[in-house]
């Protein structure tokens, strides 16, 4: 097969690939005596040296406390910390900085939704409705929720190319709707969801929606004005930041209302035995030590990304996505899994006879990483009927050579096992 | 690439291609459902035991390679042992896919099981050779739970 088959997408005159690989050093390495073809972006991004300056700056100068001391490293380990909060609200465009909420990933996220919204809405007979591509952090969070509050869970279909069944859907929002939970992009299938529809049906009868945007944050611009769910969640390590941050967007007359999800130091305004005051806004989210060093690492990569632009991330990423497309389609018995209209750069496969877990390890080999197995999407896997699947996810630092050597790397497994 | 070439050998391919004792037991005495959640391979193991002798033995499931040659390669070697020495052979498998991959396995003490031996190499696979073996101890014990290789 020559490597080179399909045409090369032309690089955008504003987007140098090579110039942005360049500020990550985890890139820079050899796996198995291979050149690192990163091709497992939707697990988690690699992070640019200027995040990692970040940490290690924290560390190194401003480790201290924050909202807690007078002193100078105090002060200046706040300043960074809000000021990471305030690039986090212009990157979603949120109306106030009282709407971010830092947790410690989107897990957190959703499990304080589905505690301090669920358990204070949610009665008997009521329904939550989620789809049928959610990762296992959005079902499992209502499924206890449910189990705590006696509402039911219901799951919108999707159909063979991975799109959700909107007349399906439109069928399940009824009255007893009291939540929509769905993700805006699946990790498994590259989907990206029609939200803004959802959103509106979810609307008519007054459901509050949260959407889980963990893969959308580092793909594509997200408008929480333009769009208007209650809550958007995302997860810090997948939009090139730290792992240990992640953050909650909630809608502030909504967060006003809530309850507190845990207790503790900072969520607080004054305490006596008797009876404790919540603290405003976002701070009532936020008991305990933050991950401080984490939430400034996140600003940074945000600032990063922002500084490219999602145009350009945007435009690289659909062109790998056409190649990838066109490359992998061609390999000898591989079928894609993940064939939506409107698909972002996640390319889920399965190979006959081939099971996923061979082609990771074999593929490893030559220095591509990608991931195999359920995805934490096991329901997924069943609507397929499929033990497993094969995927590669692409960022803004990945290429044409890169998704080469998959390919080179596919055919080596086949002349393994074949 | 040698690692790959001891990995999948041509004796784990062809178990992979042609499972030995594979299908249903429809006079087995007991069984276990494995289950290795990291990559979704699921199998079914079914025992005939008479007295202390295991007289016979299939499996069903899917799964990669190495999980689906092991359990073949498994089948074959517990087939008319007895249930102490099928214990025994696990004990050894286990010491084997355990040892670090710098140290010599004792191939005399697990005979044709030497061939998964290339597995020490890939620490993600070991669980995939072990899932048979667990679901066996599994069976044997005739434990309520699916076996779990996590
Ligand atoms: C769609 C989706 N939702 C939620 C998550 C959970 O993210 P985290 O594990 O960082 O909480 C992930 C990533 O694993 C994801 O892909």
């Amino acid at each position: 097969m020559t490597p080179h088959a399909v045409p090369v997408p032309a690089a955008s005159s504003s987007f140098d690939v090579k110039a942005v690989r360049a500020q990550f050093p985890a890139l820079q390495q050899q796996v198995h005596g291979k050149p690192l073809a990163y091709l497992d972006n939707a697990a988690t991004t690699q992070k640019p040296q200027v995040v990692i300056d970040a940490l290690r700056h924290y560390y190194e100068r401003d480790n201290a406390n924050v909202h807690r001391g007078v002193h100078a490293l105090s002060e200046r380990a706040t300043a960074a910390f809000e000021a990471s909060r305030r690039t986090v609200q212009q990157l979603v465009n949120a109306v106030s900085e009282r709407e971010i909420v830092f947790t410690r990933n989107a897990t957190e996220s959703i499990n304080l939704v589905a505690r301090a919204w669920g358990d204070w809405q949610l009665k008997p007979g009521d329904e939550v409705l989620i789809s049928a591509m959610e990762h296992h952090s959005n079902i499992v969070p209502w499924q206890m929720a449910c189990a705590r509050t006696g509402a039911i869970l219901k799951v919108a279909p999707i159909d063979d190319r991975g799109d959700v069944i909107m007349e399906e859907f439109e069928r399940l929002v009824t009255t007893k709707t009291k939540m929509v939970a769905v993700v805006h992009l699946s990790n498994v299938l590259g989907t990206i969801n029609p939200v803004e529809e959802m959103i509106a049906l979810a609307r008519r009868v007054g459901a509050t929606v949260l959407i889980d945007g963990s893969q959308a944050a580092y793909h594509m611009a997200v408008d929480v004005q333009a769009m208007a769910p209650d809550f958007y969640v995302f997860t810090g390590h997948k939009i090139y930041g730290p792992t240990g941050i992640g953050v909650l967007y909630g809608r502030e007359s909504l967060l006003d209302a809530m309850p507190p999800f845990l207790g503790g130091g900072d969520m607080i305004s004054s305490v006596t035995f008797e009876k404790s005051e919540w603290n405003g806004l976002p701070y009532k989210f936020e008991a305990g030590t933050p991950n401080i060093a984490a939430a400034i690492g996140l600003g940074r990569a945000v600032e990063f990304v922002r500084d490219i632009g999602f145009e350009a991330i945007g435009a690289h990423e659909a062109a790998l996505l056409a190649y990838a497309t066109e490359r992998l389609s061609a390999v000898p018995g591989l079928r894609l899994v993940g064939t939506a209209r409107r698909k972002a750069s996640v390319l889920s496969f399965v190979m006959s006879d081939l099971h996923p877990h061979d082609i990771g390890t074999i593929v490893d080999r030559e220095g591509v990483a990608i991931r195999t197995g359920h995805h934490c999407a096991q329901p997924v896997m069943d609507r397929y009927s499929i033990p497993a699947t094969a995927r590669a996810s692409l960022a803004m630092y990945n290429t044409t050579d890169e998704i080469d050597a998959l390919v080179v790397a596919l055919d080596r497994v086949r002349h393994l096992l074949g | 690439m040698q690692d790959l070439h001891d990995l999948y050998q041509e004796v784990i391919l062809d178990h992979n291609r042609r499972p030995r004792n594979f299908g249903p037991l429809p006079d087995a005495t007991q069984s276990a459902k494995g289950h290795n959640p990291l990559c979704g391979d699921k199998l079914t193991l079914s025992l005939k035991v008479e007295g202390d002798r295991i007289t016979d033995v299939m499996f069903e499931g899917s799964g990669c390679a190495i999980s689906k040659s092991s359990a073949s390669l498994m089948t074959d070697a517990i087939k008319g042992r007895t249930v102490d020495e099928a214990t025994e052979l696990f004990d050894r498998f286990h010491q084997m896919v355990t040892t670090p991959s710098d140290q010599p396995v004792d191939e005399a003490a697990v005979g044709k099981l030497a061939v998964l031996a290339g597995v020490r190499e890939f620490p993600a696979r070991v669980k995939c050779a072990s899932l048979a073996w667990h679901t066996l101890k599994a069976a044997l014990t005739k434990a309520p739970d699916p076996a779990k290789t996590e």
